[in-house]
């Protein structure tokens, strides 16, 4: 906790203004918007495809399969640096399939999706094995299409799964720095998010402004945090008897 | 609307769950499914519903050939044991959706959710979620839900196995005058001979996985075809190779032809009867019962030697006993 | 139909931002042979960042885990004033952007910092140091015990640990012969991510240690060192022995998670 009091302690440190002026100047908030921006991108993304391959893992079959869902945890086990490198040399400069996008916004995009791939996965996997499947056999023998089963029985359910590891991609995002300090190139108002940013303005000599934009981007994933926590809450209602 | 199985078979891998299997069930008839588990009860009941496909054999309901077509077209409502109760939905919700699903108007949803709840009596827990209801209330609620799109057969996978004894049987009772009043084909599946004895009008005894016999109560009790259905409707004591219902024995204190020598165990007053549990010289466990007037008679005490008589035995010719 | 779509997706999904990366990063160290990556490895900075890496760990993860354990038993098991808080304060660290951790180390312990007087003082230095690298790693891994505890404990009950206290067992004898037992495995799957964390820890160490080479550098702040000098064959290479590193903890995990998810 101490820590943290420190760091808001220290971006007071010169005063309201000068705390001001560090969090809106035009590369900070290039880079926060960023920053921002992207984290959200890539967890609806993931949301998305995490979703999708949660499902394919518990109700689909094939040979491999338990080799591609321990692979799921490699964002996990491997270090942010080093997967920022694997993507440069696949999707840089010499990528033997000719995709560069080294220092532009998709290798940050490409980068923050390695990271965060794991999260909606694992929130949702256990859900979704837990899932009463008589439920399903129940909106069945009622009538329901598949599709209609899935939109009014399967997905209210896993909601919240996917809300949480949603919630955890974008925090995970917005404070990512390994993998996006070699691909993304660094460029300030270009490809610049907010990590580096702070991590060059303590470099510089400047911690206080450092310490500003930190308790920004503190005050960014604490929301998120809290209005995902409060739908996640809002949908689980249902359960509280 | 009757309810055919013609020669229906399905196999788990090795396992055989349904071995050609033909079943005839009239319409508007209650129907139970009796048997242990492993006997098939439960994969009928479901191939029937069309949440399983059989390997081989016919469904046909209400004349139509339906052994193809999906669980959604079947139009056939299912109770499940556990309920299966759309948890994130209220209880009017749960009931509403086969008829949402259906897009029926808002109005005739409402009325025929009124409707429902009232005959199931859960009028004042329409705004609830399953979560905060008994299991019994859920049970309830699973069957309105069920019955709301007017399915042309009611199907029920153990539907009481979850509750416990009293609820039970108040729900047993229940089913049986809402079948009644609401006069659809219903078909449950019970491992519980009484439960079905007390509610079905016919049974079919099933025993892995083929039909050992189909009949009413009396007639399964009172004419059993095998060994199995004697052994598993009502009681029955085994002498030899012959069979022989408790009421059908007597308790003598001398030898006389045909007795069978066994000492008294335990005697139990049941207010008009008595059951009398004797253990044969074979160690076979027999029980015995008899009017009061008639033990009172007997002046039997524990641990006596006498001779057990059977009035009435039956022998069965393909012995097909499995180990209960 | 939709299946196999769907499966393709999914696959397809992983394969690209998994699979085929590693795959190149593989060859790549080896296409200037063997020798030449080998080289790379074997320079005394490198050599010395690979140890500091293994110094930093090998400190972190014990601590860690004995913090976890004590964490998760007070949260599951008993009831004191500011529990919740506890709990919140755990999940921390993975909210944090790592930077923003060194970031407070740094206020804390720097020289102008409301420590820093004190260690300058006595002679001893935090910051740009051993010191501060290890706490900032420390509290970064902070959660993965605890996390992976905490439901485990929840799960299995205080009823054995009861039927021990009625048997006459103190409270050592239960937490050594009945607890620890029970929760092995999950302390385990927790071990294996906190050291994974500590290995890969990259953003805070950035902030803290100055990287100075040979002295502050670890072998994450190394691999970009070797890029940001052109050195890519050197980059590759340390990275893939930190990706072996990683694969070889993600064969642990996988065999490990099916036990610490059963009692």
């Amino acid at each position: 906790m101490l820590p943290m009091a420190a760091l808001v302690w220290a971006s007071r440190s010169e005063g309201k203004q000068a705390f001001w002026d560090a969090v809106t100047s035009p590369q900070s908030v290039a880079a926060l918007k960023l920053t921002v921006g992207a984290a959200f991108i890539v967890a609806v993304l993931n949301a998305v495809l995490g979703t999708v391959t949660a499902w394919v893992l518990v109700r689909d079959d094939f040979r491999g399969k338990s080799v591609i869902n321990s692979i799921i945890d490699l964002p996990f086990a491997l270090p942010t640096i080093v997967a920022g490198l694997t993507l440069l040399a696949l999707y840089g400069p010499k990528s033997p399939i000719g995709i560069d996008i080294a220092f532009t916004r998709t290798a940050i995009l490409a980068a923050l999706m390695f990271v965060t791939l794991p999260f909606v996965v694992r929130t949702v996997q256990p859900v979704l094995t837990e899932l009463d499947h008589e439920m399903e056999e129940a909106a069945r023998s009622l009538g329901a299409s598949e599709l209609t089963t899935f939109r009014r029985v399967i997905f209210p359910n896993i909601l919240p799964g996917i809300l949480s590891g949603f919630a955890l991609a974008f925090a995970k995002a917005v404070g990512e720095i390994g993998s996006l300090v070699i691909i993304s190139g660094n460029l300030p108002y270009r490809t610049e998010v907010s990590s580096v940013f702070i991590l060059g303005q303590i470099e510089s000599g400047n911690p206080a402004g450092a310490a500003a934009v930190a308790v920004v981007l503190l005050v960014i994933s604490f929301a998120i945090l809290l209005v995902v926590g409060a739908i996640r809450h809002f949908t689980t209602r249902h359960d509280r008897a | 609307m009757s309810i055919h199985v013609r020669n229906i078979s399905k196999r788990f891998g090795d396992f055989t769950a349904l071995d050609d299997v033909t079943l005839d069930v009239e319409g508007g008839s209650l129907t139970a499914l009796l048997g242990p588990s492993g006997s098939g009860k439960s994969t009928l009941l479901r191939i029937i519903a069309g949440l399983e496909f059989a390997d081989q054999g016919e469904i046909l309901i209400a004349g139509e050939d339906a052994t193809d077509i999906r669980p959604q077209d079947r139009n056939v409502g299912f109770v499940f044991q556990h309920y299966a109760a759309f948890k994130h939905m209220t209880v009017r919700d749960n009931v509403a959706f086969g008829l949402q699903v259906r897009k029926r108007p808002k109005a005739e949803i409402r009325d025929r959710v009124d409707e429902l709840l009232k005959l199931v009596q859960l009028e004042a827990f329409g705004h609830r979620y399953p979560a905060q209801l008994s299991g019994g209330q859920r049970q309830r609620m699973a069957l309105a839900r069920a019955l709301a799109p007017k399915p042309e057969v009611l199907l029920l996978d153990e539907p009481f196995g979850a509750l416990d004894a009293r609820v039970r049987a108040e729900l047993r009772d229940w089913l049986r005058r809402l079948h009644e009043e609401v006069d659809v084909t219903t078909i449950f599946v019970t491992h519980d001979q009484a439960e079905a004895m007390d509610v079905a009008s016919q049974i079919a005894v099933m025993n892995t996985g083929r039909v050992e016999q189909v009949g009413s109560p009396t007639q399964l009790y009172d004419e059993p075809a095998s060994e199995f259905v004697m052994q598993f409707v009502g009681e029955a004591n085994r002498l030899g190779d012959r069979w022989v219902r408790p009421h059908d024995l007597d308790v003598s204190p001398d030898p006389g032809p045909g007795g069978v020598e066994a000492q008294i165990g335990r005697i139990t007053r049941y207010g008009f009867d008595a059951r009398i549990e004797l253990v044969a010289a074979d160690g076979e466990p027999l029980l015995v019962q008899v009017t009061r007037d008639r033990l009172e008679e007997l002046e039997l005490e524990r641990g006596q030697i006498v001779w057990v008589v059977a009035h009435h035995e039956r022998a069965f010719a393909d012995a097909t006993a499995t180990e209960r | 139909m939709r299946r196999y779509a769907l499966r393709f997706v999914a696959l397809f999904y992983l394969a690209a931002i998994l699979i085929a990366p590693l795959g190149i990063v593989f060859y790549r160290t080896f296409e200037d042979g063997f020798a030449a990556a080998w080289e790379a490895l074997s320079t005394p900075e490198t050599i010395h960042a690979f140890k500091l890496t293994l110094i930093i760990t090998a400190i972190a993860v014990p601590l860690n885990t004995v913090f976890g354990i004590i964490c998760a038993i007070a949260i599951v098991r008993k009831r004191f004033p500011g529990k919740g808080l506890l709990n919140a304060f755990i999940d921390l660290p993975l909210a944090l952007s790592p930077v923003v951790v060194g970031l407070s180390l740094f206020l804390l312990y720097g020289r102008t910092g409301w420590f820093g007087g004190f260690f300058e003082r006595h002679d001893i230095q935090v910051l740009f140091a051993l010191p501060a690298m290890i706490i900032a790693t420390i509290f970064v891994s902070l959660p993965f015990v605890a996390r992976e505890v905490v439901p485990t404990l929840r799960e299995i009950g205080d009823e054995q640990e009861q039927a021990a206290r009625t048997l006459g067992a103190n409270g050592w004898q239960t937490f050594r012969r009945i607890t620890l037992p029970s929760i092995r495995w999950a302390v385990i799957y927790g071990v294996i991510l906190t050291t994974a964390r500590c290995l890969g820890e990259y953003g805070a160490v950035a902030v803290v240690s100055g990287r100075i080479q040979g002295e502050t550098e670890t072998a994450t702040l190394r691999v970009e060192e070797r890029y940001d000098s052109f050195d890519l064959a050197g980059a590759y290479a340390i990275a893939i022995v930190l990706a072996l590193i990683a694969i070889a903890v993600l064969l642990l995990m996988t065999l490990v998670k099916p036990r610490e998810g059963t009692t």
